[in-house]
């Protein structure tokens, strides 16, 4: 498919008009093979111009990239799925579970934070109890949180919520 | 070789700390100049934090990518994630073009408010890949003073490898420099169905839709349980504790029985370097790998 001006190098890498329903995609896709998630379809919505954002599909993706190594258009198709999802979040559309993995980096810095369980199994190793991130460091943990909210990520989600 | 700080991220110390351990033996005993990245931070977790806000992952991968820069040093990875995210935002943070450099101008305005700046300079390394390219399984099986006489099933897990403009690694369809690393420390690298098939934690799916990603992972294991096979490696601590607490639930929920030991290619090969088990906790699994121990 050429865009208006007939040159296809004008078009943005991660578009997916050039997409001509093949289904190597999703004949690739290992989510697909255990979840509904069709992403040649999800693709054709989405080039058509009908909504995707409330698609529970969305959020189906493991991001393997099997997808986007085989597609003989060369679309980043995770790239863009990406991009959706983010749109998505930001129109409120987000799971309870991911809300609290935001919670976590916003807290501790960390998507996964220490517990007791963990700071004895170091101990035992002969680590130090606690590692050397941003747990450690007060200083550090402070400046991962201003970044968080100089970009503005503590809006995502409404912490009363939680 | 440019020297190294150590990235840890949140699984392997938070969760795995055995990893953690075996690592730093490894690299000392390999006599690699490391210095752990201190003060780090997550990642960010690419699966979901890219998924949320674009610019708030790459903004917090450059604060980890700076803090190496300040030591002079290149970032090396011991888990898939990590580095497909800080390998991903060092790509578009560094000095190849002109796009890349505007974007970093945009990251240094966030970073500028807590005294950092991102000059696009640090490489990131990913542990197999490293010690493919830096050693080689030859040298690799020299330096191995207590060979492993067992059947591996190796699971590369798809951000070692792909995306492959990103990674240059020898194929992302049939790779071969995991299993080569594998059999240098004497274990045999067995071949079983899907072998390059996702584990299925990733994209947030493990959190978000967790009972959808077990029964990813619970195909794997089928095929891994199809073969004469000691033990899965991986390298990567999410795909470690799919495998692993995987294995668990899916016994608790579906009367199964399930007891594949579960390593982190460190582990593995700290033990062919003579330490023990327990010295690279492989006592501290979920699933007793008592075989192993
Ligand atoms: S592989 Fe590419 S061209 Fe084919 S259906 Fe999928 S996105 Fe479209
Ligand atoms: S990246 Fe997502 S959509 Fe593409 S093949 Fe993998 S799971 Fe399927």
């Amino acid at each position: 498919m050429k865009n208006s001006t007939g040159n296809m190098s004008e078009l943005p890498d991660i578009s997916i008009l050039k997409c001509m329903q093949c289904g190597i995609c999703s004949g690739s896709c290992p989510s697909g093979r255990f979840m509904e998630l069709n992403i040649r379809t999800l693709i054709k919505k989405s080039a058509s111009g009908r909504p995707v954002l409330d698609e529970d599909e969305l959020w189906m993706c493991t991001t393997c990239y099997s997808c986007q190594e085989r597609c003989p258009r060369q679309i980043k198709i995770v790239d863009w799925l990406l991009s959706v999802r983010s749109k998505a979040v930001h129109e409120g559309n987000i799971k309870p579970e991911h809300k609290q993995v935001i919670k976590n980096l916003l807290d501790t810095g960390h998507a996964v934070p220490i517990n007791q369980e963990n700071i004895e199994k170091r101990e035992r190793l002969g680590l130090s109890s606690l590692p050397s991130t941003v747990v450690k460091d007060d200083g550090a943990l402070k400046d991962v949180k201003n970044l968080l909210k100089s970009c503005g990520f503590d809006t995502i989600i409404n912490e009363d919520q939680i | 070789m440019r020297k190294i700080a150590l990235f840890f991220g949140c699984l392997i110390p938070n969760r795995y700390p055995g990893i953690e351990m075996a690592t730093n033996l490894c690299l000392a005993t390999l006599d690699i100049d490391f210095a752990e990245l201190e003060s780090a931070s997550c990642c960010p977790a690419p699966g979901v934090f890219r998924s949320f806000d674009e610019m708030t992952w790459l903004t917090i991968a450059a604060r980890n990518l700076a803090l190496a820069e300040k030591m002079d040093r290149d970032i090396l990875t011991v888990c898939n994630g990590c580095f497909g995210s800080l390998n991903e935002a060092s790509s578009r943070l560094d000095n190849s073009n002109r796009k890349n450099k505007e974007l970093r101008l945009q990251v240094n305005k966030h970073l500028e408010k807590i005294g950092l700046e991102y000059n696009g300079t640090v490489k990131v390394r990913h542990i197999i890949e490293f010690l493919s390219q830096e050693f080689g399984s030859d040298k690799i099986s020299e330096l191995v003073t207590h060979p492993l006489k067992v059947n591996v099933a190796v699971h590369y897990g798809c951000h070692m490898v792909k995306p492959t403009e990103k990674i240059k690694g020898d194929s992302a369809e049939n790779p071969v420099f995991f299993d080569l690393l594998v059999e240098a420390t004497g274990a045999n690298s067995i071949s079983y169905p899907d072998k390059n098939q996702c584990c299925g934690a990733g994209g947030g799916v493990r959190a978000g839709l967790h009972d959808r990603s077990i029964q990813m992972v619970e195909h794997k294991l089928k095929m891994i349980r199809s073969k004469e096979i000691d033990c899965i490696v991986d390298a990567c601590p999410f795909c470690h504790m799919q495998f692993d607490s995987g294995q668990y639930e899916i016994n608790n929920t579906q009367n199964q029985n399930y007891k594949i030991p579960v390593l982190h290619y460190t582990q593995l090969l700290a033990l062919s370097l003579g330490y023990g088990p327990e010295d690279v906790g492989i006592d501290q699994n979920v699933i007793k790998n008592n075989e192993l121990e």
